[in-house]
């Protein structure tokens, strides 16, 4: 299999990008690079991932001062190219601070930090970042995080439901949504989107710890899957 | 010694200026003597944090010097740096060390344990390992009104008590978190216990455990006159001055505590996590630039700079002026003496400042040369051009040692003389399976006289449920656990079990303690510590190989205290010996002692375990159906004394009592047994049995696995409580899959381990264990809520 080329963003304070790259390097071998926050250039990647962490120390508001790094208009012309950008966990939170996804990561309800494997639902799995997974499949991958709960304002979450962008939310193991399965209070229970064009994912869950079966679990696998299948397909959205 | 020292006619200082560094009279006279002239003011203040408690270990060094320091796979020698190494073949070691944060975690929970946790980290990346693990071990007062521990006496935690110690509580977790989570280290295990022993004296132990390639491992070494001292990291302000010298090294009254909060520090995660990246990338990549790394914990730039310099057989000349401060117009003293966080000294070698430099910009890390290695043995403080301080290397690191007399406490024997065999036993008939079954809280029902539960139904839900036993999903849910994607097992098993990537291995590390034991036995309860910590590392299929441990204790000069330091030390001392794990870093913890009431003695063993294969790890869940299960080491049937100090007597008869006994020898057999099942795959679960004893042991299987057991016809013999409750040692339940008794039998007779089948796991999920009989979802219920119930719990 021809393989990818993964850009894997380093801000100051990242720490999930050695854990993507352990997963698209040594579990599904492709090409994964740290690239620092002051790189200019990610023309050479076929996909982007802003990875988890406290970058700057989730300090002012998660992800506030991340936007500012100067990798973000490389970020930006990805997206404008239709090029698929994967934003976890505090990703998310950055991709919402640079508005290239709307809506906001703010504190969990129950006001702690919250470490656990959650079960998610697939709402839909025609983006570039689903397609191996069923419409309904119930995956499980842990979250961590204290700023996870998916805020938007009622015309946006409307958008959200209409342009089918939800693209997970979390469940029960056989697929409830319910309150008791939120772990962080999101509206709707959301625990990831994708942009308009659906070349932006942002989700709070952590894919890239759930790459093999001695960690836990394989289901974050297919979301790697998907990209890859995407983008060796060099369709555009 | 002491006795014979004759004071000088005038003391140039004052009782309050010693009082504040807490040096005695005595001390400062030798101080005197061995510099041959009065110290002056920043030199005085460096000798206090030096000769601390804290720092010097004065009152425990010549009893530590009995603990077991060599082994076949040990790399460093104990205290020689900033923490242990051991070598797990493959070309890679693990390093690790449990260090102390009690007194600032007493005063300011949140930023005195987020602080305990960033001290214990940078004493691991300070020799270039990475850390990929945090444990803690914790101790508070009791959370909740009906705990049974609190004397009935008037003198007990009333209201307030409870509401401060639910403070510190999650104070302590949520500072744990923050700090841990931020850099992006798991925590993956540790222990929680409430006692009132530790009302307003909380123990707040954390560990720390990396990995580092061994020809990589960095030393904390000064060497090389004219090589420079580049300090590097936060700017230096005026918090945690005299943490070392006066808050963990003496007693303070409950009443100062709201006057001391500006001695603790205040923490910066982001900038650790930079500075944690720097030094490894220094390390892993640039070790000819440098001769040493060091961190600056207790006692700051004094205590970082005295022992690099001591290690290195060299002299220091340090420009104060030079520090980059947070505050203006610190004095020398105040710089020497700040405890500000995230701040390591770096010793460069002379040509390589540049390269250095550009490595910490590169990470955005502040940097500045503050001086040079010299080769005089002494220490020059300069401000500017003006000298301020010059001490000799030697001196200031000797700190005086001491030996005391201790002193058995009597009321051991009134502890020991509890007479357990007196008291009611549980009635089987009493057994009320079907009512247990109903809405799942009945049982639970508190009676207000513990003495009157007969039903062993409702004894096992109440243990269930007691904070020291419920499920610390609460705690460990707030931290990180799985990040670096190497955890294989995660808290709430018997240990961590962590894959070392590149490699077919993993390591089982478990941290444990029993202050309960240790009180009413103090050689027991040390040995049992070891031994515990290492057989939980056993139930994962790992070989334990070394620990790290942080000793607490009360106020050493109190007979008492000494003589439970003498015993308990000598306790880990003969287990590390027998189970062959010697110390290889660790903490000692005094002065834990509020309003003259001194915490129980309590050793924290933590234990790292090597699995060859991490593939063949064993897990604590019933795996199948029809598997057999069966109980190694100490058998079924157990006399009333195996009661002695457990949550039984405590929760149930509200009694603390009883004497214990442990058997190192059958110990270590049960180990090599267990080890030989689960590496022969024999083995498809496996258990250690402690707080709780069997019952709580084989419900803690039944839960985690999903899957019942029927051991309905095993013998319990004679004393129901002791059999279903008793926390006998040297125990562990084992399953196999059916039909492998014949092995399991060969292996443990080979081992001359006795074992007893008492049942077999099945689809039903129902716990059936003698009269108990009872549903997974009640058990659960009272597992799975017993902490948040107890936090929120009025008194009845």
């Amino acid at each position: 299999m021809e393989s990818m080329r993964f850009a894997v963003l380093v801000f100051p304070g990242t720490w999930s990008d050695r854990d993507c790259q352990w997963a698209l390097s040594k579990v599904m071998g492709h090409q994964a690079d740290l690239v620092w926050h002051r790189e200019g250039d990610l023309s050479s990647y076929d996909c982007v991932v802003l990875p988890g962490g406290f970058s700057y120390g989730d300090y002012l508001r998660t992800g506030a001062i991340a936007r500012f790094s100067p990798v973000m208009a490389a970020v930006s012309r990805h997206v404008e190219e239709g090029k698929p950008v994967f934003g976890i966990c505090n990703g998310f939170q950055i991709l919402c601070e640079a508005h290239h996804l709307p809506g906001a990561l703010v504190r969990n309800d129950s006001l702690q930090y919250r470490c656990e494997w959650v079960h998610l639902r697939v709402e839909n799995a025609e983006t570039p970042f689903t397609t191996p997974c069923e419409p309904g499949q119930v995956l499980t991958m842990p979250i961590s995080h204290g700023e996870g709960r998916y805020v938007a304002d009622d015309a946006t979450l409307a958008k959200l439901e209409s342009g089918n962008r939800i693209v997970f939310r979390y469940c029960t193991p056989t697929g409830q949504v319910t309150s008791a399965a939120n772990p962080n209070g999101s509206e709707r229970n959301i625990a990831g989107i994708v942009n308009e064009r659906g070349n932006v994912l942002g989700m709070m869950p952590h894919p890239e710890r759930a790459c093999e079966a001695l960690m836990g679990g394989e289901d974050g696998l297919l979301l790697w899957q998907s990209v890859v299948e995407w983008a060796r397909q060099g369709v555009g959205v | 010694m002491q006795a014979e020292t004759q004071y000088p006619e005038s003391m140039p200082v004052t009782q309050d200026v010693l009082n504040t560094i807490a040096i005695s009279r005595d001390e400062y006279a030798l101080i005197v003597e061995r510099l041959g002239r009065e110290p002056n003011e920043v030199e005085l203040g460096m000798f206090g944090a030096l000769w601390s408690e804290h720092c010097g270990y004065k009152n425990s060094k010549a009893l530590l010097r009995q603990l077991p320091a060599e082994g076949p796979y040990v790399l460093t020698r104990r205290g020689t740096e900033n923490a242990g190494a051991i070598d797990i073949g493959d070309g890679v070691c693990v390093v690790l060390k449990i260090e102390s944060h009690n007194h600032p975690s007493a005063i300011e929970p949140y930023q005195g344990a987020a602080t305990g946790v960033g001290g214990i980290v940078r004493d691991i990346f300070a020799m270039g390992a990475r850390p990929i693990a945090i444990l803690d071990s914790l101790r508070f007062g009791p959370i909740t009104p009906n705990d049974t521990s609190i004397p009935s006496a008037d003198s007990g935690p009333g209201p307030e008590a409870i509401a401060r110690n639910r403070y510190l509580f999650d104070g302590v977790v949520a500072g744990i978190a923050w700090y841990g989570n931020c850099l992006g280290i798991p925590t993956v295990g540790g222990e929680v216990f409430f006692e009132s022993a530790y009302s307003a004296n909380p123990l707040v132990n954390a560990m720390c455990v990396g990995i580092a390639p061994i020809d990589r491992l960095a030393s904390a070494k000064a060497e090389g006159p004219g090589n420079l001292l580049m300090l590097v990291g936060a700017d230096t302000g005026r918090d945690g001055i005299h943490g070392a010298s006066g808050l963990a090294s003496r007693t303070d009254p409950h009443a100062r505590f709201e006057e001391l909060r500006p001695a603790v520090q205040v923490g910066n995660p982001f900038l650790e996590k930079m500075l944690m990246e720097a030094c490894l990338d220094l390390a892993h990549h640039h070790s000819d630039w440098i001769t040493g790394i060091q961190d600056l914990g207790a006692a700051g730039l004094t205590a970082s700079s005295a022992e690099s310099a001591a290690r290195g057989g060299t002299g220091l000349v340090i420009d104060v002026a030079k520090v980059p401060r947070r505050e203006e117009s610190m004095t020398p003293y105040e710089v020497m003496l700040s405890e500000s966080q995230e701040r390591m000294l770096i010793i460069v070698r002379k040509g390589h400042a540049d390269d250095v430099a550009c490595l910490f910009e590169r990470w955005e890390v502040p940097w500045t040369i503050i001086g040079h290695v010299s080769d005089d043995r002494l220490i020059h403080i300069m401000d500017g051009a003006g000298e301020v301080a010059t001490l000799p290397v030697d001196t200031l690191v000797e700190a005086p040692e001491y030996t005391r007399e201790g002193v058995r406490p009597p009321e051991l024997d009134e502890l020991e003389a509890l007479d357990i065999m007196s008291l009611p036993d549980l009635e089987a008939s009493a057994s009320s399976a079907p009512a247990a079954d109903g809405d799942g809280s009945s049982p639970l029902a508190r009676t207000g006289e513990g003495t009157a539960v007969r039903d062993p139904n409702a004894a096992l839900l109440r243990l269930l449920a007691s904070p020291n036993i419920a499920s610390k999903r609460w705690v460990y849910r707030q931290y990180d656990q799985s990040v670096l994607a190497n955890t294989v097992v995660a808290a709430g098993a018997d240990a961590a079990v962590m894959r070392i990537k590149g490699t077919p291995k993993a390591i089982a590390i478990s941290v444990d303690g029993n202050g309960s034991y240790a009180q009413l036995s103090p050689y027991a309860g040390g040995a049992m510590a070891v031994a515990e910590a290492a057989r939980n590392v056993v139930c994962t299929g790992a070989q334990p190989v070394a620990v790290t441990d942080c000793l607490n204790f009360g106020n050493p000069e109190r007979p008492e205290v000494y003589y439970q330091m003498q015993e308990v030390i000598r306790g880990i001392s003969d287990a590390c010996s027998e189970l062959a794990t010697p110390v290889i870093s660790g903490n000692v913890s005094l002065y834990n002692e509020t309003d003259d009431r001194s915490i129980y003695p309590t050793p924290v063993i933590g234990m790292l375990g090597i699995l060859d294969d991490v593939t063949r790890h064993c897990g604590m869940a019933f795996a199948n159906d029809a598997d057999e299960v069966f109980v190694l080491g100490a058998m079924l049937e157990q006399p009333a004394a195996s009661l002695a100090g457990s949550e039984y007597l405590k929760e149930i008869r509200g009694l603390i009592g009883g004497r214990l006994t442990m058997d190192l020898g059958l110990e270590a057999r049960l180990h090599r047994a267990v080890l030989a099942l689960i590496r022969q795959r024999i083995a498809t679960a496996a258990h250690d049995c402690s707080n709780g004893g069997l019952a709580v042991a084989l419900a803690e299987m039944c839960l985690a696995g999903g899957k019942g057991l029927d051991a309905s016809g095993a013998d319990l013999g004679l004393r129901l409580d002791a059999a279903l409750f008793g926390e006998a040692q040297s125990r562990v339940i084992l399953t196999t899959r059916p039909g492998e008794r014949g092995a399991l039998d060969q292996i443990a007779r080979a081992g001359g381990i006795p074992y007893a089948r008492i049942g077999r796991v099945t689809a039903e999920r129902r716990l059936r264990l003698g009269p108990i009989d009872l549903s997974l979802d009640v058990m659960r219920d009272s597992y799975e809520s017993g902490l948040e119930r107890a936090l929120i719990d009025k008194p009845v």
